[in-house]
């Protein structure tokens, strides 16, 4: 499923589609610590985490996943949208708690 | 066989451009045509470093040697040096302070990232001098 399946099927609000959001989605991965992410975050994952500041744009881009998702409603860093903008980084919004938010997408990508 | 050599300025306490020197080095080698796995082994070694760099360190500079045969990284700072290297490298030891830790770094993984990602690394380090960490990552 791409990313702009995804952001539709979810309700998610989508606060930037790159690559006009047709990045194919791998498999779901959360963590919060960036170091853990860089070395376990996969191609074409779809990332759930909370940490809406500039640097999860650069651990996404280097770990060349397909979209992030901010759940628990984190306060987004305007500076995230904009490097998210500048990089083709997808980037998705969700009120729920990060389990709640990769359930969700669990069950639209393979329910 | 010549190499490439790049040299990148890591501003310091930064955020927002860290992992830019290391984004860039990922494009290049993915424009060389590199493997994909020498590529995810080089973008986590150096990233971690630059963020060392950034968060302990207040910047520094990187330079990248691209061989037929190798990728060497060479990360010089200026901060206060690591007093005991062993314990740095053990994982889960940060000395990061809270306000770092918010923005999800210091979870004191970043050496043993870099040691498990590169196939060579040295560290040189003196206190109150500075630090620097040399890195060799083989092509396939
Ligand atoms: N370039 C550096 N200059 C000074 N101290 C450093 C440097 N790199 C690492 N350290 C020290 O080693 C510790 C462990 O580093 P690391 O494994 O990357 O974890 P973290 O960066 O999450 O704290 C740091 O908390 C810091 O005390
Ligand atoms: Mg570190």
């Amino acid at each position: 499923m791409t990313v702009k399946e995804l952001a539709e099927k979810s309700g998610f609000e989508a606060l930037n589609l790159g690559e006009e959001g047709t990045r194919d989605i791998t498999g779901i991965y959360c963590c919060d610590l960036l170091s853990v992410v860089m070395s376990k975050g996969f191609s074409g994952a779809c990332w759930v985490t909370i940490m809406g500041n500039i640097n999860a744009a650069a651990v996404a881009s280097l770990t060349d996943m397909a979209c992030i998702v901010l759940a628990e409603g984190a306060a987004i860093d305007d500076m995230l949208i904009k490097k998210a903008e500048q990089q083709d980084i997808s980037v998705l919004k969700s009120d729920m708690p990060i389990f709640e938010t990769a359930l969700k997408i669990n069950g639209i990508i393979n329910g | 066989m010549s190499s490439l050599k790049f040299h990148y300025v890591v501003d310091k306490t930064d955020f927002t451009r860290a992992g830019e020197a290391s984004s860039d080095v990922k494009g290049k080698l993915r424009k060389m045509g590199c493997d994909p796995e020498v590529i995810r082994k080089v973008a986590i070694a150096m990233y971690e470093g630059e963020i060392n760099m950034v968060i302990h360190a207040k910047g520094g500079v990187i330079d990248v040697e691209i061989t037929p045969t190798d990728i060497i990284l060479v990360l010089k700072d200026n901060g206060p040096g690591i007093a005991d290297i062993e314990k740095a490298m053990q994982a889960g030891y940060s000395t990061a302070s809270e306000n770092i830790r918010s923005l999800g770094f210091g979870a004191g993984m970043g050496l043993p990232n870099m040691k498990k990602y590169s196939d060579e690394m040295n560290i040189d380090t003196v206190l109150g001098v500075g630090t620097t960490v040399t890195m060799v990552v083989h092509m396939k």
